[in-house]
C-alpha cells in the first residue's frame, strides 16, 4: 500500500467540492459540485476526465492545483500531489506548486493568453517566476517546444502577439507554455474543443507527442469520448459531479459497464432514410457576396438546391462561408451577384424589400439559444410574438396555440410562464425551435444549433427536428461543422471551403469515395471512437504523401 | 500606411478642427455680448464722436468675419492683442501666469497620478476588504469636500496652527525652484485631494473589469502573486480607460484651478481670468478661453493617442 502511494503522482481521495448559490429572492443554498470522487495518476500516464457540462470535470481538473473557480470550496477529501495533501497547503505553498509542479492548458487559448503581451514573454513567465531557468535557457526551451509542436517559424514565433496567430497555433502555444517549466502534471481542459476538426487533429497529434516525449503526466478533460480515447490511458466518466465509471480506456470504450457510459459510446447512432428530391423550395444560383469595406468574396459562385421537406447540410470549418450563406439567404447580407428563389418567388437581395410572407416562411434558429431570447420575456411571450405578428392571434387562441407548440417540442404546457434563465440548454434550444415553428415556415435555417450542447442533449434536439420535419414537412438548411450531425440529419450535403462549394450532392454520394482532397481531409479528421484511430489516420496520410 | 499612423493623424486633424470651432464660438460669443470694445474702453459717458473715432482706429467697423480672421491669425502668431484695462501685451502677461499655473499643475499631477494608480491597484487587490473600503472612503471624502473648504482647512491646520508652510502662495520672477515649491505646497495638497478619487476609482474599476478575463486565471495558475497578476497582466489591459480619466483630470488641474488660486492668492491663469472678467476686459477673456480650450483638447487627444498606442491589435496588425 505504501509502495502504491509512492508511485502515484496525483491521488485524489473522496474529493468533495461545494459552492454556495444565491438564487434571487431565496436564501443562499449549498450546491455540491463534486461528490466523493477518487482517482489516481501515475508518472507519465494520462487520465481522461469525461462528462457533459456540469459533470464537474473542470472542477476536478483544477483541484489538482488546489484551485477552485468562483465561490467554490474544496470541502472534503484529500488531494495528494507528490506525497502531500495540497488541500491543506497555505497560499504561499500553493503559489509555489502552481506552475512548477502542475500547469494548466485552458479551453480557449484565445481568451487565456494576455492580449497585451508577446507570446514568448507569456510562455517563459512561469519558468522565470519560479526561478527554474535563466531567461536564455527558458527561451531556448520554448523555441524547442514550438518546433516540437509544429508551430511555423519556431525561432520568431514568440515575438508575435496572441491576435497575430491562428486559434490552432495559439492552442499549441498554450501547450508549450504548460510544458516549458517541466511540470510533473499538466491539466488539459478541453484543449481542442474550440477548434475545427481539421485543426483539432493536428493539435491532438502535437499534444500526444509532447506528452510522450516529455514523460509528463496529464489530466485530459473533454466531453468528446472519441477524442479522449486517442490520448488517455485511463478514463473517469463523470455525471453530475459523481463518478459513473472508472477504468482503462480499452475497457471504457469497448466494454462499458454502466448504462450512461454505454449511451455516451453509442451516441451519434441516429439515422434516417434519405428522402427523394421533389420540387425545390429554395434555389441558390451563382451567389457571390462580400462584406462592406473588404475586397474579398466570402462567397464565390455558390449554387445549391433544397427540396421541400428535405434537409440540406452545409458543412465546413470556421471561415468557410457557411454562416455567410445563411446571412445572404435571409437577406441580412445582400448578395452582390446571383439569384435566390424561394417557394417559387425570387427573393429580393436585401431584407427591407421582402414581403411579410417571405419573412414568415423563412425562419432561423441560432447556435446560442441563450442570446437569441430576451431574458426578460417568458417562454409564452417569446413563442407568442410570431403568432401575433404573422397571424394576429390574441388572448385564448394565442395561449392555446402556444401550448400546442410546447407539446410539439416535447416540453409541456407547464413551461409557458417560465423565463429562459429557468431552462436548461436543451430546453432553451427547443423554445427557439417552437418560436420558428410558430410562423409555419417552409424553411428553417439551423445555424450550428447543436454545437453548444452536450452530445446526449444534442441527440435529443436532432431527433426532435427529424420528427418535426416528418410531421410538418418543413425543410432545413442545416449549418454545422460537425460531420456526425451531418450524417444523422442530412438528405443532401454541400461541403464548403473558402467560400466555395467543393462537393455537393445526396448524402450517400457525398460520403462515398472517391473524395476530393478537402472532403477527404475533413472526413478523415473526425475522431472515431476506437483506440489507435489517431495513429491509423496519421499512417494513412503519411503513406499518401509518401506515395506522391 | 500603418493603421496607428492613420488613426493618430485622424485624431490630430480632428483636434485642429475642434480648436477652430471653439475659436469661432469664443470670438462670436464675445462679439454677441451687448456693447463693443470701444464702448468698454471709453465707458458710459463717451461721446458718439469719440466712439466712432476709436472704432475707426481699432478696425471695429470692418466686417466681423474679417476681424475674426485677423484675431485668429494674430493668435496663431503669438499676438493676442493688448489688455483694455492696463494696455499691457496679453501674450506677455499670460506667459508668466500660464507658467505659474503649469508649475502648480505639474507638481499636483506628479504626485496625484502615480498615487491614484497605486491606490487603485491596491483597492483592486483587496477588493471588498478593509483596505479597499478605507481607500475608497478617504478619497470619496476628499472629493466631496468643496475645494475652498478643503483649501481653508489646509490653511488653518498646516499654515496657521502648525505654521509649517506659508499661507499665501506668493511667487515672483527670479525665485528659486525650492522656494517656489515651498510656496505651492498647500495648493498642491488641495489639488491632489480633489483629483485623486476620480482617477483612483477608474483605475480600480478598469482593473476589476479585466480581472474577470480568462488570462487572469492563467496568470494565477502560473503561481504569480496577486499583486504581480494585477500589475503585469491586468494593468496593461486597463490602460485605455485609465488614461482617459487621467487626462481629464490633468486638464482640470490647468483649467479648473480658479478657486484654489484665489484661496491661496497664487498668481496663475485662474486669478488673471477672474480679475479681467470682473473688469469686462474682453480680449483677455478671449485669450484665456482659447488657451483653456487648447489645453483641454490637447490633453484629450493625447489620451486618445495613448489609448491607440496601448492597443496591441492596432500597434501590431496581423
Amino acid at each position: 500500500m505504501l509502495d502504491l502511494v509512492k508511485t502515484n503522482l496525483l491521488e485524489i481521495k473522496n474529493l468533495r467540492i461545494e459552492a454556495t448559490s444565491y438564487p434571487p429572492g431565496e436564501a443562499p443554498r449549498k450546491v455540491v459540485l463534486v461528490d466523493d470522487v477518487s482517482v489516481a495518476v501515475q508518472q507519465g500516464r494520462v487520465l481522461g476526465l469525461i462528462g457533459e457540462s456540469g459533470a464537474g470535470k473542470s472542477t476536478i481538473g483544477l483541484s489538482a492545483m488546489a484551485f477552485a473557480r468562483g465561490g467554490a470550496r474544496l470541502a472534503g477529501g484529500q488531494i495528494m500531489l507528490n506525497g502531500r495533501d495540497i488541500r491543506e497547503a497555505g497560499a504561499g505553498d500553493l503559489r509555489s506548486l502552481r506552475g512548477r509542479e502542475v500547469t494548466y492548458v485552458a479551453q480557449s487559448a484565445a481568451a487565456a493568453f494576455n492580449p497585451a503581451k508577446r507570446l514568448m514573454e507569456q510562455v517563459i513567465e512561469t519558468s522565470l517566476h519560479h526561478k527554474l531557468m535563466t531567461r536564455a535557457e527558458a527561451e531556448a526551451r520554448a523555441v524547442d517546444l514550438f518546433r516540437k509542436l509544429g508551430l511555423p517559424n519556431p525561432e520568431t514565433f514568440g515575438t508575435r502577439y496572441p491576435h497575430q496567430v491562428s486559434g490552432g497555433q495559439l492552442q499549441r502555444a498554450m501547450t508549450a507554455m504548460a510544458l516549458c517549466p517541466k511540470p510533473d502534471l499538466v491539466v488539459f481542459d478541453e484543449p481542442t474543443t474550440a477548434l475545427d476538426v481539421t485543426t483539432q487533429i493536428d493539435v491532438l497529434v502535437a499534444i500526444k507527442a509532447a506528452i510522450r516525449d516529455t514523460g509528463v503526466a496529464a489530466l485530459y478533460i473533454t466531453h468528446d469520448l472519441a477524442v479522449v480515447a486517442q490520448v488517455a490511458d485511463d478514463i473517469l466518466v463523470l455525471r453530475g459531479g459523481k463518478k459513473v465509471e472508472y477504468g482503462t480506456t480499452d475497457q471504457i470504450i469497448n466494454a462499458p459497464q454502466q448504462a450512461y457510459t454505454q449511451a455516451l459510446v453509442s451516441v451519434r447512432s441516429i439515422d434516417h432514410a434519405e428522402k427523394d428530391d421533389s420540387a425545390p423550395v429554395l434555389s441558390v444560383a451563382n451567389v457571390t457576396a462580400r462584406y462592406k469595406g473588404t475586397n474579398f468574396d466570402v462567397l464565390k459562385n455558390v449554387t445549391v438546391d433544397l427540396s421541400a421537406g428535405q434537409t440540406l447540410a452545409v458543412v465546413g470549418e470556421s471561415g468557410s462561408g457557411k454562416s455567410t450563406l445563411a446571412r445572404v439567404i435571409t437577406g441580412l447580407l445582400p448578395a452582390a451577384q446571383g439569384r435566390i428563389t424561394f417557394a417559387g418567388r425570387t427573393l429580393s437581395a436585401d431584407l427591407a424589400s421582402r414581403t411579410k410572407d417571405d419573412l414568415r416562411e423563412l425562419q432561423m434558429i441560432y447556435q446560442m439559444a441563450d442570446t437569441a431570447m430576451n431574458p426578460r420575456q417568458t417562454v409564452g411571450t417569446i413563442i407568442g410574438r410570431p403568432l401575433e405578428f404573422y397571424f394576429g392571434l390574441k388572448g385564448d387562441a394565442k395561449r392555446k396555440r402556444i401550448q400546442e407548440l410546447l407539446e410539439e417540442i416535447e416540453m409541456g404546457a407547464g413551461f409557458i410562464d417560465r423565463y429562459p434563465a429557468e431552462l436548461s440548454g436543451g430546453q432553451k434550444q427547443r423554445v427557439c425551435i417552437a418560436r420558428a415553428l410558430a410562423a409555419k415556415p417552409k424553411l428553417i435555417i439551423c445555424d450550428e444549433v447543436t454545437s453548444a450542447l452536450d452530445p446526449l442533449v444534442a441527440d435529443g434536439i436532432l431527433k426532435l427536428l427529424l420528427a418535426l420535419q416528418q410531421r410538418e414537412g418543413v425543410a432545413y438548411l442545416f449549418i454545422t461543422h460537425d460531420l456526425a450531425t451531418v450524417k444523422a440529419i442530412a438528405d443532401k450535403i454541400a461541403v464548403m471551403y473558402r467560400g466555395q462549394v467543393v462537393r455537393y450532392g445526396s448524402k450517400t454520394d457525398v460520403l462515398t469515395p472517391p473524395y476530393d482532397d478537402y472532403t477527404d481531409l475533413l472526413l478523415s479528421s473526425v475522431p472515431e471512437m476506437k483506440l489507435g484511430w489517431l495513429e491509423s489516420v496519421l499512417a494513412a496520410r503519411k503513406m499518401e504523401s509518401g506515395g506522391n | 500606411m500603418h493603421p496607428v499612423v492613420k488613426l493618430v493623424t485622424q485624431r490630430l486633424a480632428l483636434g485642429l478642427l475642434l480648436m477652430l470651432a471653439v475659436s469661432a464660438l469664443i470670438f462670436f460669443g464675445v462679439e454677441a455680448l451687448p456693447g463693443d470694445t470701444a464702448q468698454a474702453m471709453l465707458g458710459q459717458s463717451a461721446t458718439p464722436e469719440a466712439l466712432a473715432n476709436l472704432r475707426e482706429k481699432m478696425g471695429l467697423n470692418e466686417p466681423v468675419i474679417w476681424r475674426y480672421g485677423h484675431w485668429l491669425y494674430g493668435f496663431m502668431t503669438g499676438d493676442m492683442g493688448v489688455a483694455l484695462t492696463n494696455g499691457e501685451d496679453i501674450a506677455t502677461s499670460i506667459g508668466s501666469r500660464l507658467g505659474n499655473t503649469l508649475f502648480l499643475a505639474f507638481w499636483a499631477a506628479l504626485i496625484s497620478v502615480p498615487l491614484a494608480i497605486l491606490l487603485g491597484l491596491l483597492a483592486a487587490r483587496y477588493n471588498g476588504r478593509w483596505p479597499d473600503r478605507l481607500i475608497s472612503g478617504v478619497t470619496l471624502a476628499t472629493i466631496s469636500l468643496p475645494e475652498f473648504v478643503a483649501g481653508y482647512l489646509v490653511l488653518y491646520f498646516l499654515a496657521v496652527k502648525l505654521q509649517w508652510f506659508p499661507a499665501m502662495s506668493m511667487v515672483f520672477p527670479g525665485m528659486g525652484v525650492f522656494e517656489r515649491l515651498q510656496a505651492v505646497i498647500l495648493p498642491v495638497i488641495v489639488l491632489v485631494m480633489v483629483v485623486l478619487a476620480h482617477m483612483m476609482r477608474m483605475t480600480r474599476a478598469a482593473i476589476l473589469n479585466v480581472m474577470q478575463s480568462a488570462y487572469i486565471e492563467t496568470a494565477e495558475l502560473k503561481g504569480l502573486s496577486p499583486l504581480t497578476v494585477i500589475w503585469r497582466h491586468a494593468f496593461p489591459n486597463a490602460i485605455a480607460p485609465v488614461v482617459n480619466v487621467v487626462m481629464l483630470n490633468l486638464a482640470y488641474l490647468v483649467v479648473g484651478v480658479v478657486v484654489v488660486e484665489v484661496v491661496f492668492v497664487y498668481p496663475g491663469m485662474g486669478q488673471y481670468l477672474v480679475d479681467h472678467v470682473t473688469k469686462r476686459d474682453l480680449p483677455v477673456v478671449q485669450a484665456c478661453g482659447m488657451i483653456f480650450a487648447a489645453v483641454y483638447i490637447g490633453l484629450n487627444i493625447l489620451a486618445d493617442v495613448v489609448s491607440i498606442l496601448a492597443n496591441p491589435r492596432l500597434r501590431h496588425p496581423k
